[in-house]
């Protein structure tokens, strides 16, 4: 008889591509529900009807590249950057935002470079920066937290979604926007006096920034990615910050603690900058790419426009990766000049 | 015992080890036929030196080589000689190569054997020409001749011998076996051997997987004298410790040189069956004849380790394990990470097969196609030569030859880690292979080149000076007639008479003019 | 008030030319200071053509065609060569690549020359026409081919007066087999489509 001929090796471990997608969208789960308890359910409209979007720009991407939607679609990764692109929008979105940013994400991110693996630059936050800068004032506006305002209903937040011009939107200032308009008072007082700032952070986003940090934790044990991308951004995060303290004065840039669970630091250390396609390859690089990133983001935060800074920093990480990887190559066995070993 | 390091990486497939019950040897008989490939080993083919018809016994010579890098070929049982052409050989392309078909009589008859069991005694050069002669090569896979591997030169002292009992690949379990039921065999054996390249010191080197062996060898090494320290050293199991750069690392910590060798090191390893193989070529003279196959997977009912004689085609081991052909059956030479598979069952067993494994569908799925590399870096994880795989596999589709020699492609030892980890599914141990075989090539086409360039510029100066040599001649010879022209009318001797006699008529009518010079008679 | 601010136009014209004239001069004289000889160029691309001295490109010999590439000529004129050659030039000098120039011959299997001595009378057109010396012989002795050396170019079909040389093909045996690259569609849906 004749025999399958295929090439070795003839097993394979437990990982497959699918596989790790699931286990990163069961991640964001504690930090959704989160969300949600706190800003109602307009994270949760985006996130399906992101994903939906997301599902069918990929279908026709692929129909006009000439391939067969099916296996792609069931790989889950446009899923993954969908999801991460709505978590990061601010809920009770207009419908055309959440279109516009999926849209570029999906198809600008992603398809123009080739697909799945091709992408230089992280997705999601191709997407939002693309919002950023195109609808600044939706971008900036953020839902008051629950404790400080009502918080709206499924309607409400249907409403906001599929009918933008009859919604009321109460907003509030986040955190972050806080620290940077400060104009003279002391970081002490600043915490006591402004009813954004909780037990250690913002309101609301302490507790967000916490379940994402359970969740990025969880993928760590599940050996999704390796610890020194998120380490190396906290780090440098709480190393800048602390340098910047400047003993809690009114020039303060705010304390390690403060940026560590305010916008978007935990999400972005740990589902952002973790997205293998778009970082550095070798373990070295990594921690450079997540180091450099965290110190991104404090200048940006501190120094620059804009109120939180994860976006942009990552995506010029994004540009330098090749030159990390090109400097931070592993020393191959047998490279290294022979030592004795004396027994 | 000394304390072993960790080699980078490495993986932990399911071992699948009980199945084949080592420690227990069934014998696969004898066929009705053997097919010999000349080429059984790595290096040149041995010379046939017998002729269809004839009648052969056990041992005696059946192909001669006239160098130490071509191995000879002995044959395994006694019978008749009825072919001598190309047959299906195990080798990934299915191609052929030359055969000798020899049909066995059934009543094994041997030549008379001679060995030297003085061994001690006698001179190293005549210890390493028997094991030439008894046509001894690697048994762990690689088949490189054991006698070249021995006769490291007197600049490359090797102090340390490694009999290399890892078997870190699941499912085989063939040496596991040998130590299982032959220890005092392969102890004497690593004895020989390091008296050969004078080591001082006998590394047996086993994964913790096999306890039984390890107290086997254990017991070996106890009950016996040697003049080397040696021990018996057990480390943590994981794929692929047993590759011979991998274990050194190990055992010793030192790494060897990229594009160089453990003898440079001062190491030699050696695999236990070709320990006990050297043992029978000194001690008993036996040739190498027959070796422990592991034959296993979940489609064979009768899996084992068997005694197989060499040139037993797999089709009869397939009998003799009760074979039970499964969808998608694959026929692998070797172990599910480093194995090739088999067309035709109609190959047959050689020096280096280790293994043959037969699995069914649920055992180990045939692979889904592969999807879109995520650049996830698990494969440099799992890489235990801390190459970057995934930088490997971009450069062998884009052909970029530079680039994969700069990323150290012909440091990857094919041991297969990377696909195994890879969740896209793509076998990149494959692209690596495709890519190392081109650029070999690509390397011998250009030797080529270059030498033809050489002989053509060399042929362009040759005619040049010919040419400029014949014009220097007829330029030569033209002169030569111009100057001949020219002197010609002053050479006359005619014209030379009258213009004497002028001058003499001259003279006597004016005795006081005295004409210069032509006062010559 | 400076001289930029009261008469700008005439200022950057001034700045302009005066930059011009300062790395023109540094060019002209870094191109006869460091001037190379011959066409390294035309020497890298003889490295990279096959050697095959056949002359189908057009031209009589590898340098010569080499000359030619370097001074403008196409790169797909080289059928010993094949697609490989083609794109390792068109990597090299930074070109697209294109494929081989039929009008020059097609890609063919290797192969190598071979005298059949029965009928060999000895007269030496073929070595003078051997751009490798790759024949063995004399004058009214036997003429052989040494194979190791032939290219395959078919230069010492013509001479021969009566028609005794072969080209046969280079046979490759096991030792000679390779693995091939695992195709690139990624996925089976995709080769059903293409």
């Amino acid at each position: 008889m004749s025999f399958l001929k295929i090439t070795s090796p003839h097993g394979h471990g437990p990982l497959t591509t699918a596989g790790i997608m699931q286990t990163v969208l069961l991640a964001t789960l504690p930090g959704v529900a989160v969300m949600t308890w706190f800003f109602g359910p307009g994270t949760l409209i985006n996130l399906l009807f992101g994903g939906a979007l997301a599902l069918a720009f990929e279908a026709a991407a692929l129909r006009l590249r000439d391939r067969n939607p099916g296996p792609y679609l069931r790989d889950y990764s446009v899923l993954v950057t969908s999801t991460l692109l709505c978590i990061a929008l601010p809920p009770y979105s207009p419908w055309w935002l959440i279109a516009t940013g999926i849209f570029s994400s999906v198809i600008l991110g992603k398809h123009v470079f080739g697909g799945l693996g091709y992408n230089p630059f992280n997705p999601a936050m191709v997407g939002y920066v693309i919002l950023l800068i195109s609808f600044p004032l939706q971008m900036s506006t953020w839902q008051a937290p629950r404790g400080l305002d009502a918080v709206p209903g499924v309607m409400d937040a249907l409403e906001a979604l599929l009918l933008p011009a009859h919604y009321d939107a109460v907003t509030m200032a986040t955190p972050l926007d806080v620290l940077r308009q400060n104009q003279g008072l002391l970081m002490a007082d600043l915490q006591a006096q402004k009813p954004q700032f909780g037990r250690w952070a913002g309101v609301g986003w302490e507790w967000v920034n916490l379940a994402f940090l359970a969740g990025g934790l969880w993928l760590l044990f599940k050996r999704v990615f390796t610890w020194h991308a998120p380490v190396g951004l906290l780090v440098a995060l709480g190393l800048c910050a602390a340098i910047g303290f400047d003993s809690g004065s009114s020039e303060s840039g705010g304390s390690p603690l403060l940026h560590w669970l305010s916008g978007a630091t935990m999400f972005g250390a740990f589902f952002i900058i973790t997205d293998p396609v778009s970082s550095a390859v070798s373990n070295r690089g990594r921690l450079i790419f997540g180091a450099l990133i965290g110190v991104l983001i404090y200048l940006i935060r501190v120094h620059g426009n804009y109120p939180d800074a994860v976006a942009f920093a990552v995506l010029i990480l994004n540009f330098a990766a090749p030159l990390i990887d090109q400097y931070t190559q592993p020393a191959v066995y047998g490279s290294k000049p022979v030592k004795r070993d004396e027994p | 015992m000394r304390a072993t390091h960790s080699i980078h990486g490495g993986i932990h497939p399911t071992e699948a080890k009980a199945l084949s019950a080592p420690g227990t040897v069934l014998d696969a008989g004898i066929p009705d036929k053997l097919v010999l490939p000349l080429s059984q080993h790595i290096g040149r083919q041995p010379d046939v030196i017998v002729e269809v018809g004839e009648t052969v016994k056990g041992g005696q010579v059946l192909a001669l080589g006239d160098g130490p890098m071509s191995v000879p070929l002995h044959a395994p049982t006694s019978g008749t000689i009825t072919a001598i052409d190309d047959r299906a050989v195990p080798h990934p392309s299915g191609l052929t190569n030359r055969c000798i078909e020899l049909s066995c009589d059934g009543a094994d008859n041997w030549v008379a054997l001679e060995g030297l069991s003085n061994w001690r005694e006698v001179d190293r050069t005549a210890l390493i020409s028997a094991i030439s002669q008894a046509g001894v090569a690697g048994m762990g896979g690689a088949g490189f001749p054991t006698a070249v591997k021995l006769n490291s030169p007197a600049t490359q002292p090797i102090r340390t011998l490694i009999i290399n009992g890892t078997e870190c690949e699941p499912y085989i379990s063939a040496d596991d076996t040998l130590m299982q039921i032959d220890a005092p065999a392969i102890v004497e054996g690593a004895e020989i051997l390091a008296h050969i390249v004078n080591a001082e010191e006998i590394l047996f080197a086993v994964e913790d997987n096999k306890p039984i062996a390890l107290a086997a060898m254990q017991e070996a090494v106890d009950a016996s004298d040697s003049n080397c320290r040696r021990e018996v050293m057990s480390f943590p199991t994981k794929y692929p410790s047993g590759g011979e750069k991998q274990l050194i690392e190990i055992l010793t910590g030192q790494q060897v040189p990229s594009g160089g060798l453990p003898a440079h090191l001062g190491i030699v390893c050696q695999n236990p069956g070709t320990a006990v193989a050297v043992r029978e070529a000194v001690l008993m003279g036996k040739p190498l004849t027959e070796r422990i196959v592991t034959l296993t997977g979940q489609a064979l009912n009768k899996p084992g380790n068997y005694r197989v004689r060499l040139g037993t085609p797999i089709s009869h081991l397939l009998a003799v394990t009760a074979f039970d052909p499964k969808d998608n059956q694959r026929l692998i030479h070797g172990g599910p990470m480093m194995g090739f598979a088999l067309e035709s069952s109609d190959v047959p067993v050689i020096k280096t097969t280790n293994c043959v494994l037969v699995p069914t569908e649920q055992e180990l799925p045939t692979p889904p196609p592969a999807q879109a590399c995520i650049r996830c870096g698990l494969c440099a994880e799992a890489c235990p030569a801390s190459l970057l795989p995934q930088q490997l596999y971009w450069y062998a589709r884009a052909k970029d030859q530079e680039q994969l020699e700069k990323h150290h492609l012909f440091d990857c030892i094919e041991c297969g880690a990377c696909s195994w980890v890879c969740p896209s599914h793509i076998p990149l141990v494959q692209y690596y292979r495709a890519a190392k075989g081109s650029i070999v090539d690509a390397r011998a086409e250009k030797t080529r080149s270059d030498r033809s360039r050489d002989r053509f510029e060399a042929r362009q100066e040759r005619v040049e000076r010919e040419l400029a040599a014949r014009e220097a001649q007829r330029a030569a010879r033209r002169a030569a007639a111009q100057k001949k022209a020219e002197q010609g009318a002053d050479d006359d001797p005619i014209a030379a008479a009258i213009a004497r006699a002028k001058a003499k008529k001259q003279t006597a009518e004016d005795p006081q003019s005295t004409p210069a010079g032509d006062d010559q008679s | 008030m400076s001289f930029i601010e009261t008469q700008p136009l005439l200022a950057a014209l001034i700045a302009l030319l005066g930059l011009g004239a300062t790395f023109g001069a540094i060019l002209g004289f870094a191109s006869i200071r460091f001037r190379t000889e011959g066409n390294p160029l035309a020497d890298q691309i003889n490295q990279i053509l096959p050697q095959t001295q056949c002359g189908q490109c057009g031209y009589p010999g590898c340098k010569p065609y080499a000359t030619a590439i370097a001074d403008g000529d196409a790169i797909n004129k080289c059928p010993p060569g094949g697609q490989e050659t083609i794109d390792a030039l068109a990597d090299l000098l930074d070109v697209e690549s294109m494929t081989l120039d039929a009008e020059h011959g097609e890609e063919k299997a290797p192969k190598v020359a071979f005298i059949r001595e029965e009928e060999c009378i000895g007269c030496t057109k073929c070595i003078q026409a051997c751009p490798v010396d790759a024949i063995l012989g004399a004058a009214k002795l036997m003429h052989t081919v040494i194979a190791d050396e032939c290219t395959g170019c078919d230069l010492c079909l013509d001479p021969c007066p009566v028609d005794c040389i072969d080209m046969i093909e280079r046979k490759n045996g096991i030792q000679h087999w390779r693995w091939e690259l695992p195709s690139d569609n990624l996925i089976a849906s995709d080769r059903a489509a293409a």
